[in-house]
């Protein structure tokens, strides 16, 4: 089949692959980008382990035709560490057993990254509802909450 | 079997494209997608219009008209849209509300369409290239409109303050596939109900009115005893769904509760 033309901004670096016509997101990211970091959990957008920023927004990527990308900033997991210091959320996840298994957690950070973008001091409420398309089987989401929340006091500390 | 997505700029294209029998339009993705990663073979080829004006959302005065690619975070956001941003609110989590769209909602089965049985309550019109439709004729005959019909907004007069009200019952909390979700503008005079209209989901395979209970509220107070003969006929007409969040039978028994807590709240 004939395979289409994606360019996209991955995390800050310019990409183009040519991908099969119809792929998702999510596919695309990890067999043609090589980047793994989300997580195909159900391919039914009920899970939430795949999703990604897309141009600011939170979306599934196992919703989104990859093709419906070309042109825009794409950002996962995978981008967040700079020169090898870890994002506060990620630091926060670590220090909080934020995570076990593990699987569910870039899909938590990515909607934790979104929701801190548009709310930098949320409320416990605010983190639930940020966080309530994301399942996860391990935590039982208290420490995710806890780290969510503690990830945003160290940001506005260092804002500060 | 392969997918191909053929995006166009203009609706008339998009529609011409869409009178292969092999194609389906492209809101959101949240149901077409959805459908392809689970195996759905009917179509192959998704077509989208790229026309920024579907993405719109315009207020003037009291009338609102919504493109039909507005998503439901959008209408969450939109300064004059508050009185219904809590049907758009209703639908997923974040994510999802962040990609489906007004449009898509007006198609989709229940126990899905929570924010299409809000634009009922508020006796929408839909809007397609060469004509409009209001929603309830819309909603019977969604699946036969003829191929290339895309929607291209959603218009309604924005419900006079405290007039709107929304329920979605779920198990999940705050995010949940709705029991039942109820929609209702009800305006009141010298302390009677001098106007209702009530919308239910998942009463039926599609959005329908309570027009029994819509009846049986004309020139009665908003109170427990003014109320109860709506509730007793609240659930003619319905056919609620069976799916594994309820049986159609639980559905049919916490309508009146969930309708009297809402016409009361
Ligand atoms: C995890 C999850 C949770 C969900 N929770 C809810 C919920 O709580 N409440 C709820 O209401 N829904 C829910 N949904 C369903 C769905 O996300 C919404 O109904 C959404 O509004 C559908 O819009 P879309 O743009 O994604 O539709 P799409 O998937 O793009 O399209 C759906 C159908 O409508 C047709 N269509 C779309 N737009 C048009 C148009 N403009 N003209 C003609 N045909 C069109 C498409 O061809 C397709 O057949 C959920 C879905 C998922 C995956
Ligand atoms: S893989 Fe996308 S939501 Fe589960
Ligand atoms: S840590 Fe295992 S699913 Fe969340």
């Amino acid at each position: 089949m004939a395979k289409v033309p994606v360019q996209l901004t991955l995390n800050g670096t310019e990409r183009a692959e040519f991908i099969d016509g119809g792929l998702t997101l999510l596919n695309a990211l990890r067999d043609r980008f090589g980047d793994t970091s989300p997580k195909g959990g159900c391919h039914q957008g009920t899970c939430g382990a795949c999703s990604v920023i897309v141009d600011g927004d939170l979306k599934l990527s196992c919703l989104t035709l990859a093709e419906t990308c070309n042109g825009a900033h794409v950002e996962t997991t995978a981008g967040l560490a700079a020169d090898g210091i870890q994002h506060p959320l990620q630091r926060a996840f670590l220090d909080g057993f934020a995570a076990q298994c593990g699987f569910c957690t870039p899909g938590m950070i990515m909607a934790a990254k979104a929701l801190l973008a548009r709310v930098p001091n949320p409320s416990r409420d605010d983190v639930v509802e940020a966080i309530s398309g994301n399942i996860c089987r391990c935590t039982g989401y208290e420490p995710i909450i806890q780290a969510i929340l503690s990830a945003a006091r160290s940001n506005s500390q260092n804002a500060a | 079997m392969g997918l191909t997505l053929q995006s166009f700029p203009a609706v008339a294209e998009a529609g011409a494209a869409l009178t292969a029998a092999d194609s389906r339009y492209l809101g959101g993705g949240t149901l077409a997608v959805r459908a392809t990663n689970e195996g759905d073979v009917s179509f192959s080829t998704l077509v989208r219009v790229t026309d920024p004006t579907l993405g719109e959302i315009s207020v003037n005065g009291s009338q609102a008209h919504i493109g039909a690619s507005v998503t439901m975070s959008a209408i969450t956001r939109h300064p004059d849209l508050a009185a219904i941003a809590p049907a758009a609110r209703a639908v997923g989590g974040p994510a999802v509300r962040n990609m489906a769209t007004v449009g898509g909602n007006l198609f989709a089965p229940a126990p899905y369409g929570d924010f299409a049985v809000a634009l009922l309550a508020l006796d929408a019109t839909v809007h397609f290239s060469d004509g409009t439709q209001p929603i309830e004729a819309f909603l019977a005959i969604r699946e036969m409109l003829p191929r290339g019909r895309i929607v291209t907004a959603v218009s309604f007069t924005l419900p006079p303050p405290g007039t709107f009200r929304f329920r979605k019952v779920s198990r999940v909390k705050p995010k949940g596939v709705s029991v039942l979700t109820i929609a209702a503008v009800i305006g009141e005079k010298d302390g009677a109900i001098s106007s209702a209209r009530i919308a239910l989901g998942c009463l039926a395979d599609r959005p329908m009115r309570a027009k029994a209970a819509e009846r049986a509220l004309a020139g009665k107070p908003r109170t427990s005893q003014g109320i109860a003969d709506a509730l007793k006929v609240s659930g003619d007409g319905t056919s609620p769904i069976t799916d594994a969040i309820a049986s159609g039978w639980y559905r049919a028994e916490v309508l009146p509760v969930h309708l009297k807590r809402l016409l009361l709240e």
